[in-house]
């Protein structure tokens, strides 16, 4: 099949710190194709930096630095804060966790739109106008003409993500990614973002990355699992073989989680080893499977 | 141990009066655990404030250990009955105070002695050692901090703990060790638990029974087994459930 | 084998786990000095000012001829071997004059420093925690003392009071506290509601206590930061107050009086009024750059990190 959207290896960010460079992303990689990719891990587990360090959004004293770091067979690593300006827009987009701190407070919501997507198409505002309420109807909002006129603190949180979903797919980019996307809404709020974001990402043939820290959301939403460690993949496996992982982070990680279905008395603790810093990976396998029916 | 009627609570005047609880009504056993599950903005933590008296506009009744509470003024045998943990323990914890000087101060504040061998014995407890002492909140992680908050708590020999989402800041395998050491502590002080969370799965694991909560108003009140077991009867507790259940692609 | 004794001690400074109380405080004050100490022009304005304090301390041993000893033989000459910058129009020593200067201007700007945030502090943390009518009414003296330009305000008090350099430092103090006790507010207001306020008054904290124990120590920090950046504008308006002839009286080698006695002879005797003036300039610039310092220190959004 094709090449892969986007090619890592060895991605690494560190920082420099009193105390000596802190590794946040310790030599990760993988190739993402037109699927639906999870990066899970805990706080600390260089998941949300390895989306920065992709987008170009780590901030100096942070360095990355990469063996290969390709956007479609292009070299985007440390490219030029403009040319990446141009790529961050129009090629790959992100979806922040809170859309409060995204949205600039006291522009109105349809004037953000319109602006960002004039930012990267050009053209005339009657016709930007039209597109942004076609983008909010596509995110399913549906008195987009309201929204339009609304500041960002009149709208609920999930309002607001889809908001910040339509912005973001306004370009059409190539690759989406979504850093906790989910998890500062509600649980009935979130099906609906999800299935938008969903059917959006399948309808445009697009490649997601979804970083999460809620490994069941990501197994059920997503194609394929990374999961992280200490800034490091520990595990790359098939969503659906999730329940089969053989990494025992992955493995701790599922049985500390409190089911309604299996009650337990005491919850099972992960006994962190020293080993999963450097000891061996499971799956170790970067190239993409590009599975069916996307 | 706790008992709550008709509980009303708002925000602001008219015209601008937010009515945050509507009517709520539940009560709480000695020794029991209780979960108030909602979605954002359903109220339940308006109510543990309201408990608190951190809100003074409600009306209704409350009554803790049988004794009823009036606007904001507490006593000092409710701060010594009732203890809150708040939920997060990154804005619980006072910046420029280090773990010893919350400590100390909250026992000195309940008039207790022997405050030296008191630190200890809570450190202890929470299952943070001595080396812990003498830090400051930016030098522990979430995790430590949840655990010096909920020492904080526990320094006044409370009956009554109030938890309003402890674990929701918090990494699943961190909110496994943090519930795991709520229950054993509820067993050996022999605590009443009221506990807030939007995550059913994590009051199913802490509590005997729960109240959803849907826009300032309780839903339904069932057992903990009935939850289990499909018991419930308000459509919006099926789609709660339904919906904590995970993602299905639609 | 030094230089192993210099790794543990920073060692024992640094570690995430003190043993003791002392040791806490001190790991964090170090903490605060390698922040500072990497800002490299905070800590040129560090150096200028301990060259102050050092020039004010020993002034009588630094100055090599008396600040009040006239020589009318030698008035108005240029910079030279003998007098490095000049005299003036009463043939005193400029550099001297300068030298003893440094006292009054510390004693002006530490003892402006020491009131003035002061009552800020009480006044705003006071209106911001008790709210309501406390508040108004704090707030509305606040805005009174705002409305009028500090200067005139100071005017006023030095010519009530009589002038004086006890009475400048005074006005002077009077009439920079209302920006501060703004500040100490709006940092109540943040701090009044959050959690870790919420769970000492569970614990039966009065709002003394909340006060003094919880809320000052997290005000401090930014007003420390504001008095510094403050500074420079303090000592021009001591300055301004010596130029007026209503803060310190002829003989005292007061810098902005001294700009004062120059002024006269400007075009003609640049340095008489230009040295003094270089030296407030000097000065004010080191507090700024030292300000800008202690806020990469002190700022709590920038310690968060």
């Amino acid at each position: 099949m094709s090449a892969p959207l986007l090619s890592v290896k060895n991605l690494r960010v560190a920082f420099p710190t009193r105390q000596g460079v802190f590794e946040a992303v310790r030599g990760v990689s993988f190739d993402l194709g037109r699927e639906r990719l999870g990066v899970v891990g805990e706080s600390g587990s260089g998941k949300s930096m390895t989306g920065r360090a992709v987008l170009g959004l780590v901030r100096p004293p942070g360095k990355v630095s990469a063996d290969k770091l390709e956007l479609e067979g292009q070299s985007i690593l440390n490219l030029p804060e403009r040319q990446m300006r141009a790529i961050r827009g129009n090629r790959i987009s992100m979806v922040m966790q809170d859309p409060k701190f995204s949205l600039n407070p006291v522009m109105k919501i349809g004037d953000q739109i319109i602006e960002a997507y004039r930012l990267h198409a050009g053209g005339a505002k009657d016709a930007a106008r039209q597109k942004a309420l076609e983008m909010l109807r596509a995110v399913q909002i549906r008195d987009p003409e309201r929204v339009m006129g609304a500041y960002p603190h009149e709208v609920s949180g999930g309002m607001g993500q889809r908001i910040m979903i339509a912005m973001m797919l306004a370009p059409d980019p190539e690759i989406l990614i979504a850093d906790e996307p989910t998890s500062a809404l509600d649980v009935s709020v979130r099906t609906e973002v999800l299935n938008i974001m969903d059917g959006l990402v399948r309808d445009r043939g697009m490649g997601l990355i979804f970083i999460s820290h809620d490994l069941n959301l990501v197994a059920q939403f997503c194609d394929r699992v990374l999961i992280m460690y200490a800034g490091r993949i520990v595990e790359t496996l098939a969503a659906k073989d999730l329940h089969n992982a053989r990494h025992p982070y992955t493995q701790g990680l599922l049985n500390s989680l409190p089911r309604l279905d299996h009650p337990v008395e005491r919850l099972a603790v992960l006994q962190r080893q020293d080993s999963w810093r450097d000891g061996p990976l499971e799956g170790e396998r970067t190239e993409t499977d590009f599975p069916g029916g996307l | 141990m706790l008992r709550v009627d008709d509980l009303d609570v708002w925000f602001g005047f008219p015209p601008d009066r937010v009515d945050a609880v509507k009517r709520a009504s539940f009560s709480v056993a000695e020794g029991e655990s209780f979960g108030l599950v909602g979605e954002s903005g359903s109220g339940k933590s308006t109510i543990l404030r309201a408990i608190t008296g951190l809100i003074d506009s409600w009306s209704g009744t409350i009554e803790v250990a049988g004794q009823a509470v009036a606007g904001q003024k507490r006593d000092r045998a409710f701060h010594k009955t009732v203890q809150m943990v708040f939920q997060d323990p990154y804005a619980s914890l006072h910046p420029r105070h280090s773990v010893d000087r919350v400590l100390s101060e909250t026992l000195k504040l309940q008039g207790m002695g022997d405050i030296d061998s008191r630190i200890t014995r809570l450190l202890e407890d929470v299952g943070l050692g001595q080396g812990f002492r003498f830090r400051y909140p930016h030098q522990l992680s979430g995790g430590q901090r949840q655990r010096v908050a909920i020492a904080r708590a526990l320094a006044a020999e409370p009956r009554l703990l109030l938890l309003d989402e402890p674990t929701s800041a918090l990494d699943v395998s961190v909110q496994a060790e943090i519930l795991n050491l709520l229950t054993d502590l509820r067993a050996e002080h022999g605590l009443t638990y009221v506990m807030v969370s939007h995550d059913l799965s994590v009051v199913g694991h802490m509590c005997d029974r729960l109240a959803v909560m849907r826009g300032g108003r309780i839903e339904e009140i069932m057992t903990v087994d009935q939850l289990r077991h499909g018991g419930a009867t308000e459509d919006y507790t099926r789609h709660l459930i339904a919906a904590s259940a995970g993602y299905e692609r639609a | 084998m030094s230089d192993v004794q210099f790794q543990s001690r920073r060692d024992w400074l640094l570690t995430d786990a003190p043993q003791t109380r002392r040791q806490a405080r001190l790991g964090a004050i170090y903490q605060g000095w390698l922040t500072f100490r990497a800002n490299k022009l905070a800590m040129f304005g560090l150096v200028i000012l301990i060259i102050l304090i050092v020039m004010a301390v020993f002034a009588p041993w630094l100055a090599p001829y008396s600040p009040f000893s006239q020589n009318l033989a030698d008035r108005l000459q240029p910079p030279s071997a003998a007098h490095w910058l000049g005299t003036d129009h009463l043939g005193r020593d400029i550099l001297s004059r300068l030298i003893h200067g440094s006292r009054i201007t510390l004693f002006i700007v530490g003892t402006v420093a020491l009131i003035a945030p002061v009552i800020g502090l009480f006044i705003g943390t006071v209106a911001g925690f008790a709210g309501g009518w406390v508040d108004q009414v704090l707030m509305r003296i606040t805005d009174i003392f705002l409305a009028f330009p500090k200067l005139v305000l100071a005017l006023a008090f030095v010519a009530a009071l009589g002038a004086g350099i006890g009475n400048a430092v005074l006005a002077l103090a009077i009439t920079a506290w209302p920006p501060y006790a703004r500040l100490a507010r709006a940092e109540t207001l943040t701090i009044r509601n959050a959690d870790f306020i919420a769970a000492a008054r569970l614990q039966g904290a009065g709002p003394m206590r909340l006060l003094i124990g919880h809320i000052w120590p997290l005000c401090v920090s930014s007003l420390i930061v504001r008095v510094a950046l403050d500074m420079a504008g303090i000592i021009l308006s001591a300055a301004g107050l010596g130029f007026l002839g209503l803060g310190a009286q002829p003989p005292m080698p007061e810098w902005g009086a001294m700009i004062s006695d120059g002024r006269t002879y400007i075009l003609d005797f640049w340095w008489v009024a230009a040295m003094p003036g270089l030296a407030i300039f000097i000065v004010s610039l080191a507090f700024n750059l030292l300000g800008d310092g202690l806020r990469d220190v002190l700022d709590p959004k920038g310690a968060k990190e």
